[in-house]
């Protein structure tokens, strides 16, 4: 059942992620990778909460697999960002990779603890 | 700046595609976590292998259908956006420096975060570089 649940959430992740970054790159242009910043803040704010769930106890297994494996994990990606920067870096400015870089680790990053400082703020 | 109406909408195979790579790479990143499982508050390694070795494979692989004639049009869905789209995560890389922090080893959250970052781009610049060497 965990790896049905880690695979349904994360095939549904990649397609919103897919689907995402189409819509920004129409609306936003391809200067700046905008898609996948978005999906990474949303990935990594969603487990931050699903991550205080856990943390207060909380959290069924199959929430875990779906949502917190699966979904946030498929949602989010680590290889487009990466090879964004590289693209950045050696086509247009090294300016905006390095701007990328920054940007996604520090929103990223932001976004997780404040959606771990809401769950803590919903569940204690 | 397009009109948001004229977004592109993909081909029902496409998604497919997208959906059954991203399904497989996640299950790939969950056998990994469960094969080099951390406890709580330590270095999340499998995150870490995950993260460098996606980033690795994602530079060998576009350097690949950049060098192909005529490659398949759901190869990249599929093989990019999807598994190595599904089998790296940014999400766990984020709580994963949270849990360090919160755990009290801010210095160890730290190398996680920016060896992360570092390890990642060294990886995606090889996979791509030695890709297109040998494909000359």
């Amino acid at each position: 059942m965990t790896l049905l649940f880690v695979a349904l959430g994360g095939g549904f992740g990649a397609i919103v992620r897919f689907l995402t970054d189409l819509r920004l790159r129409a609306w936003r242009g391809v200067a700046f990778p905008w898609g996948t910043l978005a999906v990474n803040i949303a990935g990594s704010s969603l487990l931050g909460v699903l991550t205080g769930w856990a943390l207060h106890g909380g959290q069924p297994d199959g929430v875990r697999s779906l949502l917190a494996v699966g979904f946030c994990g498929g949602l989010s990606t680590f290889s487009t960002f990466g090879y964004e920067t590289l693209r950045l870096f050696t086509e247009k400015t090294r300016a905006r990779a390095v701007v990328n870089a920054v940007a996604t680790m520090a929103a990223g990053i932001g976004a997780a603890a404040a959606g771990l400082l809401l769950a803590v703020a919903i569940w204690h | 700046m397009a009109d948001p109406a004229s977004v592109p909408r993909p081909r029902w195979d496409v998604l497919a595609a997208v959906g059954a790579g991203g399904a497989l790479g996640s299950l790939a990143r969950y056998g990994l976590s469960v094969a080099i499982p951390h406890p709580r508050g330590q270095f999340a390694f499998s995150t870490f292998a995950t993260n460098v070795s996606g980033c690795l494979l994602i530079g060998v692989l576009m350097a690949s259908l950049t060098a192909a004639a005529e490659p398949h049009r759901l190869l990249r869905p599929f093989l990019g956006v999807g598994i190595l789209g599904g089998y790296t995560t940014f999400s766990t890389y984020a709580t994963d420096t949270l849990d360090l922090v919160t755990a009290g080893r801010p210095f160890t959250g730290l190398a996680y975060a920016f060896g992360t970052v570092a390890a990642a781009l060294v990886a995606v610049y090889a996979g791509h570089e030695i890709t297109r060497a040998v494909k000359k």
